[in-house]
């Protein structure tokens, strides 16, 4: 049976882009909600 | 296309574990949209009069239909397709969710553009749904498998980016639509057209990145405990055999009763916490609190869940329960002394719970029926979130309708309601406190497991704890 395999493992380098991929898009997300919800305080 | 198969995702050497979150939040962020289409609502209600609504544009009613649609297509979908899912592997799903995601933005953007509303309801609705269902529970039950020794946490880490795609997507349609918008023009089906081939991109790398642990691989250094916790099990039990035991039951009452708790108040959050303070909660600070809401939903999916992973599933749901039940006594209070602190406090704390209670289930599955078809399980007790989607409103909406037309001032309408959340919690306290481990008859025989294994077989070697 055909299975691809990493043959090098997961390189530092492609955890970073990963984790950026998706984090960098929610935490600019986050901080525009964060921003919205401080009229509550004003 | 072998490319999908799931003996083709099978994690080979050096491979490292937390590869999977991202590209579980690949999918979950895109099909977290859900909950903001309400943006694209009122821009709909103006396709031909553009600056106001005309005769012949849709009317509110008629585009909430879009919303309800797609989530009763998510509650079906999971249910229908879920082991087709388990069996096919993941990346077969989340390329099949990212096909139905990105087409139903297509055919809604035609559905805009010929203005047909059945086209968006098809489209959005139907096709849409099916990606939620198919998206939603296809990476949870992947990360479960990779994170034995910590499932909670890795499934709180997937659904948290359900709730916080919605932070994306809002933002980016409104800026979208005001790029496309002309003063002829409202710029939805363009929107439509970008989202779709943004969120397809988006999905197709975590269905590219997607690994399965091979079998009977565990993390480096991990031990499985010997003696095995009476409510963590180390069998499996088949799909719709789960559907025989009262313990799947009484789980789906538990996250029916939590999410009715929660989904009431959240839909109603910005005009309650206006009528319960009023002149005090101005529109734009209720704006605000719906927000903050927002967030605590989606920090208490990992909070709560990784949380579990400590206290248990069946103590974390009494917390749930517990302290939901004096919240929720408590906000009438609050209403009478005043206390805008007290009663924002109160409702992140609610909400938090809520959300927990979407992740932490995942995990209380797993213990309870094994890893092995605990996607294909969650997808059938996800008919619980469409059930209370249902109750939920109703008793928030009904009552206070019912209260203010009998005189009850509006700013004490919603007390009975919080008083009936509040007894709702006291029935789920029971259904948990009745939850016991599976009895053995429902596991899984070795021959039934050879057999679907011979589905999975195939790994050529151990992959990297991390």
């Amino acid at each position: 049976m055909e299975v691809s395999q990493h043959k090098t493992g997961t390189t530092t380098l492609q955890l970073v882009l990963a984790w950026g991929f998706v984090g960098i898009p929610l935490a600019l997300g986050v901080l525009q909600t964060l921003i919205n919800a401080m009229k509550l305080f004003q | 296309m072998g490319f999908l198969d799931r003996s083709n995702t099978i994690a080979g050497p050096g491979f490292n574990r937390w590869m999977v979150p991202p590209a579980a939040l690949c999918v979950h962020l895109c099909i977290g949209q859900a909950y903001a289409f309400s943006v694209f609502n009122l821009p709909m209600t103006k396709l031909i009069g553009i600056t106001q609504s005309a005769p012949n544009d849709w009317n509110l009613p008629e585009l909430g239909w879009i919303f309800s649609i797609a989530i009763f297509f998510l509650g079906v979908s999971s249910a229908v397709f879920g082991r087709w899912v388990e069996e096919g592997g993941p990346r077969r799903a989340m390329f099949t969710a990212a096909l139905c995601w990105a087409g139903g933005f297509f055919l809604s953007a035609i559905g805009v553009y010929i203005h047909n509303l059945w086209i968006i309801y098809i489209g959005y609705g139907v096709i849409g749904g099916i990606a939620l269902g198919v998206g939603y529970i296809s990476p949870v039950s992947t990360l479960i498998k990779w994170f034995p020794d910590r499932p909670g946490m890795a499934t709180g880490m997937a659904i948290m980016g359900f709730g916080g795609g919605a932070f994306i997507a809002s933002p980016l349609s409104v800026w979208l639509m005001s790029k496309f918008s002309s003063p002829t023009h409202v710029g939805v089906a363009e929107t439509f057209i970008v989202l779709g081939a943004i969120y397809f991109v988006f999905m197709m790398v975590g269905a590219i990145i997607v690994r399965i642990p091979p079998p009977g691989w565990q993390p480096q250094g991990y031990t499985p405990p010997v003696q095995a916790s009476k409510l963590i099990t180390t069998n499996d039990v088949f799909v719709y055999d789960a559907l025989k035991t009262p313990q799947f039951w009484l789980i789906w009452w538990v996250l029916c009763l939590n999410v009715t708790a929660g989904i009431g108040v959240l839909g109603q959050a910005s005009a309650m916490s206006q009528e319960m303070f009023p002149g005090r909660i101005t529109p734009v600070a209720a704006a605000g609190f719906v927000g903050l809401m927002s967030l605590f939903n989606m920090g208490g999916r990992f909070f709560w869940a990784s949380t579990s992973d400590y206290i248990g599933r069946k103590n974390t749901y009494f917390v749930f329960m517990v302290l939901g039940f004096l919240l929720y006594c408590t906000v009438p209070y609050t209403g009478a002394v005043g206390s805008v602190v007290g009663f924002v406090c109160a409702f992140l704390v609610i909400i938090s719970m809520y959300g927990g209670g979407f992740s932490t289930v995942p995990a209380y599955l797993k213990d309870m029926f094994g890893t092995r078809y605990v996607g294909a399980i969650r997808g059938l007790l996800l008919t619980a979130w469409s059930m209370a989607g249902i109750f939920g409103p109703v008793l928030v909406n009904y009552i206070r309708e019912y209260n203010v037309t009998h005189g009850v001032p509006k700013a004490q309408a919603y007390n009975v309601t919080m008083y009936i959340m509040a007894a709702l919690l006291v029935i789920g306290f029971i259904c948990n406190l009745l939850v016991k481990a599976v009895h053995q008859r429902f596991h899984m025989r070795p021959d039934r497991e050879a057999e679907l294994a011979q589905v999975a077989v195939g790994a050529a070697g151990e992959p990297a704890g991390a």
